[in-house]
Formats: structure tokens, C-alpha cells, sequence
């Protein structure tokens, strides 16, 4: 296969196992860790596979168009820096998840688990090989949400749940402002593509809109990497599982931030702006969180103030803007990566084995997990920068750049100082880990006797601890080349002569590394006893916290001012909200016309027809009867709606509409019936009885009216308005009228537009009346009427009690035999009605008809059917299903536009032809014809389900009934 | 022709609102009703009035656009009355529901003071 579709695989293979996992059931806690690990491995293999065409200095890319107008694509690129990060991601995924099969219990709900976590290294993937701006924000807003949903899983446990929505919230927020950002870059260098934007760095640093990109793009990478003033998410996501926690620490998720930030680093590094603010968040990150680790009783809480302090340490050196800089930066990624890693790993193994992670209780473990034990202390010795492990060398590095001349300013020989306390306090913190932890006296009070964990659970810790010490010992030859392919990548023809070795003789990096070790080491000695019994957190501003302060204007944002903008503007009542709506509306239609002088052209283009008058005024009529009748006569008004609608049917006829008025015609005919069903349901009105106005409701009553008739008489001034300009603007009636019959294979244009053209509108229209009918029935099941419904209506009682009179009939008969001709009538026309919709919908590709008319005229046949004869007579003799009908119709279209794939055409694309069929002739046969197919079975379907559901309310109230006397009679 | 079909338009708007304004959810299911006319109607003649030219071509005669009523409209329309219909059904259950729940088919679900 070659390099391309790899790169898709890398992105694919994720997702599809997330997929695939959430299917498994819940207790395959081996098969989900066999998937998942098998996957992860299998991109690790991919990624190592394409290594030797990435150190020859090429760039894989596969691009995929998307919207290329928009110069938004697909696209996949990796160069040797997003070769390093795929490894970290894909390894470390791996180990992982490995980790994870021993460390969750089997009582968790593992499918959740395993495809959240497939789904985030996915997304991490995509944002390292990402070569599309936008695609890569995408990528960055998927990270936010898995690790969102990861935080959260073990969602009964309110810290759990705090914690995702504070790192979703931030990291969010993030991610928009990093979208604005990455826009607005887009806009300045024209173009979205990653290799594009590389090349543009000098126009970028001397547009004007480089302050707010810069601005916006720290914004997204520091609330990611969780920098100070945003760091405060990262402790509280220490509620997720311990191996999220290892996975989001080390190779994901806060490695994103500075992955973009080295990703760009070519382009925005090397101004002022560019040192001033990302150096003071790098530097405070790194100094107070460090000194915050100090003080933290947490296991996890330690190691994730140490996550936020070595990150401010990675972001202080990309702030250096000197390639050297860049050079240790790279290097730090990858060594906290794997001992960070292996530390969450053996916090977890502690947790899981002794039941507690608070410092104040564990001591002396080393004598019941010696292995465990020693390699959590090279993982912190690698941590606090011992010589020969890895973290020595980046630590090294870093403290050489901080000696250079950087903004000329007074920071500069702080900068030393500072990054030497940090180191000192990092020796403190990674001592503090192992000596609370490890030595001293036997612990007590253990919630369990601790011991070593299964054999496979150390497995990830070992070969990352491994990793650190060959890193550290033999740095040129093991790690050398692949970091120098990194490197170089980044810094193309900047790379500078750098060397990895262990030993440079005795300088000024050297003197400081020492005095960090020994200053480090005398601290946590005094300070040894006050951390055995302190409160969390640092001592005098422990009340300080940001989470609190995030908290706090989180309830005054959400709760306090959304509920003071609710109690001083909102009301629960409809009246008013329509009315303020109905206004606004009134005063935007209004607006565009003021101080116009409207010139109304009062000759008219179709003449004049007394009989369109007569009509109208019928349709006039009937439209101010239904509304002056809507209230106590019920029936009357939607007669009188009815009447408006067969006015509006044949004024579709005049103006050349047929098709819209036979559709007209037939949901006229289904509405009826629909609303007649309702009407059934709803209290008795009575003009007499309710007849309470007061001036109140008068004034309103004359509020109302006066903005129901300025709104009629806007919409009749707008109307004629442009009924009466005389020429048409260019449309693209053109269009469709000249390629109707030529492309679309019928003469019937406005046919043709729905299921040719306009296809796709078409599939999304039927969808919603699919969804709409669901609704309906899923609402209707439901269903209680209003007691005073319940009864038998008042006709049919009259009907039964003249039978219980008449000793020769059974109750039930007059029933039965009310309408009894117009009944026989209609059940005579069902194959009729049949016939019609076959008709209406064979010829609708070139005359008036189409799937819509000839699926309502079905569910009409099959109404008539109900109306006839009691829905239980038709169900016994006709089985509609019509849930199946609505899936058939939605899925034949669907399958009709994919089939234009299989010619490789895009989704909806249709071929006509003519087929010549004995007796009928000629009949034009289009792939459409299928599509229309299809929306005529979901018609049928969506129509029939809906009113059919509404005529059962009336057996089921028999039920009803049936229960209330069964009721009532055990309660005598 | 125009001026009767835009005051016949302007009338279904003005009692479709005044029906949308009033307290019961039988007024405002009849209101919608008058209401979805009159827009239809409207986008209907934005099209322009056309007598006797449906846009229906004949097979293999070169086709003249000014020759045909405007098809873009009457397309957009005729999915409108369909969707219109479910619309329609989803508040009328909407509204038997809530009468079922509440006791009551006032807009707001409760009978207001008096």
C-alpha cells in the first residue's frame, strides 16, 4: 500500500475501532483491550513502516478535496516532527491501553471506555497530521470533547464530572479562539494549506494582523497545554481513570499546545510579542507550578502541577525564538513524555493496589512492591533531571538557552535564577514522590495490603523507564537521528549544530543542574516534616484557586445573571412571547422601506376577472369567518380553513400551477381529516358560559388587532409590490427549464427540480416528514385525554340508547350501520384511488403528479378505508405497517443516490432513458423514477402512521373507559 | 388580478396573526393553517402571475424560459404544503397532549387568573 492511504489508515483505523468497540458487550473487557490494542500497534507499525522516506527529508501528504472553493481539504501531511509525535501518540496509545485492561475492574463499563479512548488518540493523530488549517481545528475541537467525555467517565462521581466540564469549558473556549486564529492566518497568507502558511513566515510577522493571530492562536495552545493563567483544568482532570490521565499527560492532549506552538513556530517566533507572552506564561507555569507540586498531598495532583511546570519549561524555550531553543524544546516533549507516562502509570499501580493516593497515609511501600517501587524512582530521577536519564539532557539544554541574550530587558539575568529555582523545586517534588511513598515506617490504615501488580500491568512502566535510561546514557546513538529528523523538519535550513551527548566538561549549565540537585534535596528536607501532615496545596495562598474563581464566575455568568435577565425580561406566557416576535418581525419587514418613496405600479400585467374576484371573495370570507369562529365553533372554522385552502388550490390553478394545486387539493382533503380526528379530544366550549371581558382583555383584543391588520396590509403593500414590478430579474428559471427535459429526462419541470435537481433538498425534506411522523406516534403512545373526554361521544350514545330501546337490536348495530351507503361507496373505490396514485405517480416525471401526490393520495384510499368501517374491521382484513413503509421510502431514495457512486458520479446523480413496454408504450424510465419511488412509500407512510395514530386514541379510550368502571366498581 | 390576489394574501396574514395572538390552542392551529396559505401564496407570486403556461416542456422542442411559469417557486412550495401537513399533525398531538396532561388547551397549559 503505498505512503498515501497509509496516512488515511493512520486517521481511519481509530475511528473505526471507537466504532467498533462501543458495539462490544459490556463485560469484553479482553476483547475490547485485544481491539483496541491491536489497532493501536497496527498504526504504530504504519508509522514506523514510513520512517525511511521521512528521514530522507521527504513530506508524505494525501489530500482529498472537500470544499476546494473554500480551499478546505483534506488533507494529510507528515513531516519528520509529526513522524516523532505520530510514535508518541501511537506508542504510548499502545501502552495504554495495555495498561488499562489490568487497570480498570470489571464492573466498569469497558466499551465506553475503550472507544472514547480510541476515538481521542484518533483525534490527536489528526492533529499532528493535520495539513489543513482548518482540519486541524477540527481535530483540536475532537481532542476537547473525547477527553471531555474521558475525564467524565466514571460520570456518578461529582469531582469526575466537575473536572471534564471545567477542561471542556476552557479548552473550548480554547479552541474557538485558536479557530479565529487559524481563519484569520488563512486570510493573511490566502491559503489554508499547512506547507503554504510555513513558507509565508515574514509576510505573516509583518502584516497588520499579527498581534490578534498571535494573540488568538496562544490563547487556543495555552488553555491546551493548560498554562498559566489557564493551568487550573489540568489538576482537577486528574478525576479521570489513571490511564487517560498517563495518556492525556504525556503523548495528548496538553502536548497539543505545544505541538502547534513548535508546528508554527517558524512562522510567528522571533518578535517581541511573540517572547513577552508566551515567555511570561511559560515562566510563571514553570516556576509556581512547580513550587504548587510541592505542596500537593495528591499523587496524581503532584504529578500534574510537575505536567503544567515542564510544560511552562517547553513553552519557555519556544518563547526563545533561537533555533537552539526550538532544538531542546523538541527533545523535552519527548523525554516528559515517557517518564510522565510511566510516573501516571506507577501512581495508578499505587492507587489501585494500596486504595489511596493521598500522601499523608502511604509510606514504606518499597518492601511490598520492590520493582514497581525502583522504577518509579528512576522515572522521577529522569523527572528531576538526575545525570544519565533523559530529562537531564532536555533540563541541560534548557539551562543553557536561559544563559543567552534574549530581549535585552531586565528578564534576561532573571531568567537563569529563575530557571534554577524551578529545577531545585522539581528535585523537591520528585523526592517528595518517592520518599513519602516508598520509605519510611509501614504504612497504616491502608483501605488494602498492597502488593505488586499483575505482571503484564508493569510491563508499559518498564519499557518506558527503559527508554529513559537508554536515552540518557547513550543519547547520540539511540535517539539522535530520529530527533535530528524532527528537528530539521522544523527548522529546515535554521537547524543548528547541536550535540546530545552526556558529558560537555564542566560549564555553567553543569554548575546550575548541581546546585538545582542540592538546593532541591535541602529543601525537601526541610520542609519534610510540615508536607507529613499540611493541608492540599501551597501554604498562604492556598485559598487562591483558580478553579474556585473559574467556578465562581462560572455561577455568576450561568445562574446569577441568566436568572436575573430571565425574572427582568422573560415570561412563561405564550401571548406575549408570539406578540413580541409577530412585532419585531412587523418592524424588520418595515425597516428596509423607511424613507423610500414606494412607487406602486397600478397597472397590472393579467387584467382584470370578475370570476378571480367572486373567488377571492369567497376565500376572504371564509378566512376572517375561521378566524372569528376559531373559538366556540370549532368545526365552522375548520370548514372555513378548508375553504381558504381550495381558494388558495384554484388560484394555483389560474396562475399555471398544477402540480402545486393537486398537492394542494389532497393535503387539503388530510388535514381535514386530521383536525376533525383531534377535535374530538377537546373541552366543550360554550359562548354563554365563558364570557368574561373585562377592559384588560379588551385593550388587548384592540392590541392585537391593530398589529394583525398592520401586518396583513405590510404583506399586501410587499405583495402587490412585487407582483406588479414589471420585469423579472435573471432567475434560474432559465436554467432548470432549458436542462429539465435535455439532463433530467422529464418535461414535468417542477418534478424534475424535486427529484433530479434539487434531489438532495428533496431527501432531506422526506427525512424531516419521517421524523415528524416518528414524533408523532412516539408522542401518541403516550397519550392521556382529559377526563372529561373520556366518554363515549354524545352521538353514539344516543345511537346505542335507541338500540337498547328496540329489544330486536343488538347495541352496537346503528353504530354500525350510520353512513352505511357513503360507506360501501368508499370501500368500493379503494382499488380506484389505487389506480389513481399509480397514475399520478407513472406520469409525474412529465405531467403534473410526482411521488408527493401520489403517496398522499394513497393514505387517503387508505383512510377512506378507516373512515369507512371501525379501524378494528380494516386492521383485521388490511395490515398497514406503515414504520416499515416510511424506512422502505427513505432507504430506497438513499440507495438510489448512492447508486450513481457505483459509475462514480456524486450522491443523487440520476440517468434517464426511454423503455418501450408492450400495450403501454413508451415510459420514460429515470433512476429518479426509483428516488420518487421512494418518497411515495415515505409519503404513504409518514401520512398514514400520523392519522392512523390518532384514530387508535379512540379504542384506546374504550380501554380507558374500561379500567375507570373496573375502577370504580372495586372501589364500592 | 395582482391587487385581488395580494389583498386575499394580506387578509389570510391578518387573521392568521390575530388567531396566533389568542389564548387557545385550537385558534392557533387554525391561525397556522391561514398563515401557511398566505406564505405559500406569497413565494408563489414572487414567481409572478403567469395564465395558462405551466411549466411543462415538450420532448425535443427547444425550450424558451419567458415561454414557461416560473418552476423555481412551485418546487419550493410543493414540498412546503407536504412539510406544512406533518407540521400541523406534530402540533395538533402537541396540543392534544397538553390538554391531556394539564386539563386545559390554554396556550400557557393553565387557566389564567381571573
Amino acid at each position: 500500500m503505498n505512503s498515501e492511504n497509509l496516512l488515511l489508515l493512520l486517521i481511519l483505523l481509530p475511528f473505526a475501532g471507537s466504532a467498533l468497540a462501543a458495539l462490544l458487550p459490556a463485560n469484553a473487557r479482553n476483547t475490547e483491550a485485544w481491539l483496541s490494542g491491536c489497532i493501536t500497534i497496527t498504526a504504530f507499525a504504519i508509522v514506523v513502516y514510513l520512517y525511511p522516506s521521512i528521514s530522507a527529508g521527504e513530506i508524505l501528504r494525501n489530500e482529498i478535496e472537500w470544499l476546494p472553493g473554500s480551499d478546505l481539504n483534506f488533507t494529510l501531511r507528515m513531516d519528520g516532527f509529526a513522524w516523532m509525535f505520530s510514535i508518541l501518540v501511537t506508542g504510548i496509545g499502545f501502552l495504554v491501553v495495555l495498561y488499562a485492561r489490568y487497570y480498570m475492574s470489571p464492573e466498569d463499563p469497558v466499551p465506553r471506555f475503550f472507544s472514547f479512548l480510541l476515538a481521542f488518540a484518533g483525534a490527536m493523530q489528526g492533529i499532528v497530521i493535520s495539513g489543513n488549517l482548518i482540519l486541524l481545528a477540527i481535530f483540536w475541537e475532537l481532542t476537547s470533547i473525547f477527553s471531555f467525555l474521558l475525564i467524565g467517565y466514571w460520570h456518578h462521581n461529582t469531582a469526575a464530572r466537575d473536572g471534564a466540564r471545567m477542561s471542556l469549558i476552557v479548552t473550548g473556549t480554547g479552541g474557538l479562539c485558536l479557530l479565529a486564529g487559524l481563519v484569520l492566518l488563512g486570510y493573511i497568507t490566502d491559503s489554508y494549506d499547512l506547507d503554504h502558511v510555513l513558507a509565508a513566515g515574514n509576510t505573516i510577522r509583518e502584516h497588520e494582523l499579527y498581534v490578534p493571530v498571535l494573540v488568538l492562536i496562544l490563547l487556543g495552545a495555552l488553555t491546551k497545554s493548560a498554562q498559566f493563567p489557564f493551568h487550573f483544568w489540568l489538576p482537577n482532570a486528574m478525576a479521570a481513570p489513571t490511564p487517560v490521565s498517563a495518556y492525556l499527560h504525556s503523548a495528548t492532549m496538553v502536548k497539543a499546545g505545544v505541538f502547534l506552538l513548535t508546528r508554527l513556530w517558524p512562522v510567528l517566533s522571533g518578535t517581541d510579542e511573540w517572547f513577552l507572552l508566551l515567555g511570561l506564561a511559560g515562566m510563571s507555569s514553570l516556576l509556581l507550578s512547580a513550587y504548587f507540586a510541592i505542596f500537593q498531598q495528591d499523587l496524581k495532583g503532584l504529578l500534574a502541577y510537575s505536567t503544567i511546570s515542564h510544560l511552562g519549561l517547553i513553552t519557555t524555550l519556544l518563547s526563545f525564538g533561537s533555533p537552539l531553543a526550538a532544538v531542546a524544546a523538541i527533545f523535552h516533549m519527548l523525554n516528559h513524555a515517557t517518564f510522565k507516562a510511566s510516573l501516571f502509570m506507577a501512581a495508578g499501580i499505587i492507587d489501585h493496589e494500596a486504595g489511596t493516593r493521598d500522601m499523608r497515609k502511604l509510606s514504606g511501600l518499597f518492601s511490598f512492591m520492590p520493582i514497581t517501587a525502583t522504577l518509579a524512582m528512576v522515572a522521577s530521577a529522569a523527572m528531576a533531571g538526575v545525570p544519565l536519564l533523559n530529562g537531564f539532557l532536555s533540563k541541560e539544554m534548557f539551562f543553557s538557552e536561559t544563559l543567552g541574550q534574549h530581549s535585552g530587558s531586565v528578564l534576561d539575568s532573571v531568567l537563569p535564577y529563575a530557571a534554577t529555582l524551578a529545577g531545585a523545586f522539581s528535585v523537591t517534588y520528585s523526592i517528595r514522590f518517592i520518599h513519602t511513598v516508598f520509605f519510611g515506617p509501614k504504612p497504616l490504615g491502608l483501605p488494602r495490603e498492597p502488593h505488586e501488580p499483575p505482571h503484564w500491568m508493569r510491563r508499559p512502566i518498564e519499557f518506558l523507564v527503559l527508554a529513559c535510561l537508554i536515552i540518557g546514557i547513550v543519547p547520540g546513538i539511540t535517539i539522535g537521528p530520529y530527533l535530528h529528523t524532527a528537528v530539521t523538519s522544523v527548522l529546515r535550513e535554521y537547524t543548528p549544530l547541536y550535540s546530545l551527548a552526556v558529558w560537555h566538561g564542566i560549564n555553567t549549565p553543569l554548575i546550575m543542574s548541581m546546585t538545582a540537585l542540592i538546593g532541591g534535596a535541602l529543601l525537601y528536607l526541610m520542609l519534610q516534616n510540615y508536607l507529613a501532615q499540611s493541608e492540599d496545596g501551597p501554604p498562604g495562598i492556598r485559598q487562591l484557586k483558580g478553579q474556585r474563581i473559574f467556578e465562581r464566575s462560572l455561577v455568576t455568568l450561568s445562574w446569577r445573571w441568566a436568572r436575573w435577565m430571565e425574572d427582568t425580561f422573560g415570561t412563561q406566557r405564550l401571548q406575549p412571547q408570539l406578540f413580541l416576535v409577530i412585532f419585531i418581525a412587523l418592524i424588520a419587514g418595515c425597516w428596509p422601506f423607511l424613507g423610500t418613496d414606494p412607487a406602486f405600479n397600478l397597472e397590472s400585467t393579467t387584467g382584470m376577472d370578475p370570476a378571480f374576484a367572486v373567488l377571492w371573495g369567497i376565500g376572504i370570507a371564509c378566512a376572517l369567518g375561521a378566524a372569528y369562529q376559531a373559538k366556540y365553533h370549532r368545526l365552522a372554522a375548520l370548514i372555513l380553513m378548508g375553504g381558504a385552502g381550495l381558494v388558495t388550490c384554484i388560484t394555483f390553478v389560474w396562475f399555471s400551477a398544477p402540480d402545486l394545486a393537486v398537492t394542494q387539493l389532497l393535503v387539503e382533503i388530510v388535514t381535514t381529516v386530521l383536525i376533525l380526528l383531534g377535535l374530538r379530544w377537546l373541552p366543550k366550549r360554550m359562548e354563554q358560559i365563558d364570557d368574561a371581558t373585562t377592559l384588560i382583555a379588551r385593550t388587548r383584543r384592540l392590541r392585537d388587532f391593530v398589529l394583525a391588520v398592520s401586518c396583513g396590509g405590510g404583506m399586501t403593500l410587499i405583495a402587490y409590490t412585487i407582483m406588479t414590478n414589471a420585469e423579472l430579474p435573471e432567475t434560474i428559471a432559465g436554467f432548470f427549464l432549458e436542462r429539465a427535459y435535455s439532463e433530467g429526462g422529464g418535461s414535468n419541470v417542477v418534478n424534475v427540480i424535486l427529484v433530479d435537481f434539487r434531489g438532495f433538498d428533496t431527501f432531506g425534506e422526506i427525512t424531516v416528514l419521517g421524523i415528524v411522523a416518528l414524533t408523532v406516534y412516539a408522542l401518541l403512545r403516550r397519550f392521556r385525554p382529559a377526563p372529561d373526554s373520556i366518554e363515549i361521544p354524545e352521538q353514539q350514545r344516543i345511537q346505542n340508547d335507541f338500540d337498547d330501546r328496540h329489544p330486536n337490536r343488538k347495541v352496537g348495530e346503528t353504530v354500525h350501520d350510520y353512513l352505511m351507503v357513503p360507506a360501501v361507496l368508499m370501500q368500493w373505490m379503494f382499488p380506484f384511488i389505487i389506480l389513481l396514485a399509480v397514475y399520478f405517480f407513472l406520469r409525474g416525471h412529465d405531467l403534473p403528479g410526482g411521488g408527493f401526490a401520489a403517496g398522499i393520495t394513497l393514505a387517503i384510499g387508505l383512510l377512506l378505508q378507516y373512515l369507512a368501517s371501525d379501524t378494528r374491521w380494516v386492521e383485521d382484513r388490511l395490515r398497514i405497517l406503515p414504520v416499515r413503509w416510511i424506512g422502505l421510502g427513505l432507504l430506497l431514495a438513499a440507495l438510489t443516490g448512492m447508486g450513481s457512486w457505483l459509475f462514480g458520479f456524486p450522491f443523487l446523480t440520476s440517468h434517464s432513458t426511454y423503455l418501450e413496454i408492450p400495450l403501454i408504450g413508451k415510459i420514460p424510465v429515470a433512476t429518479a423514477l426509483f428516488f420518487d419511488l421512494g418518497v411515495l412509500l415515505l409519503v404513504v407512510g409518514a401520512t398514514a402512521l400520523m392519522l392512523i395514530a390518532i384514530a387508535h386514541q379512540s379504542i384506546r379510550s374504550h380501554r380507558a373507559r374500561a379500567i375507570e368502571s373496573a375502577k370504580t366498581q372495586e372501589d364500592d | 388580478m395582482e391587487l385581488i390576489l395580494s389583498l386575499g394574501i394580506g387578509i389570510l396574514v391578518g387573521s392568521g396573526v390575530w388567531l396566533l395572538l389568542r389564548p387557545r390552542t385550537y385558534q392557533i392551529i387554525i391561525g397556522l393553517g391561514l398563515l401557511s396559505y398566505a406564505v405559500n401564496l406569497f413565494i408563489f407570486s414572487v414567481g409572478r402571475l403567469v395564465m395558462d403556461r405551466p411549466p411543462v416542456t415538450q420532448a425535443g422542442v427547444r425550450v424558451d424560459p419567458a415561454a414557461f411559469a416560473d418552476p423555481v417557486p412551485q418546487a419550493l412550495i410543493l414540498t412546503a404544503i407536504v412539510i406544512g401537513f406533518a407540521t400541523t399533525a406534530l402540533f395538533l398531538v402537541i396540543l392534544l397532549a397538553a390538554r391531556g396532561l394539564t386539563g386545559t388547551d390554554h396556550v400557557d397549559g393553565e387557566e389564567p387568573d381571573r
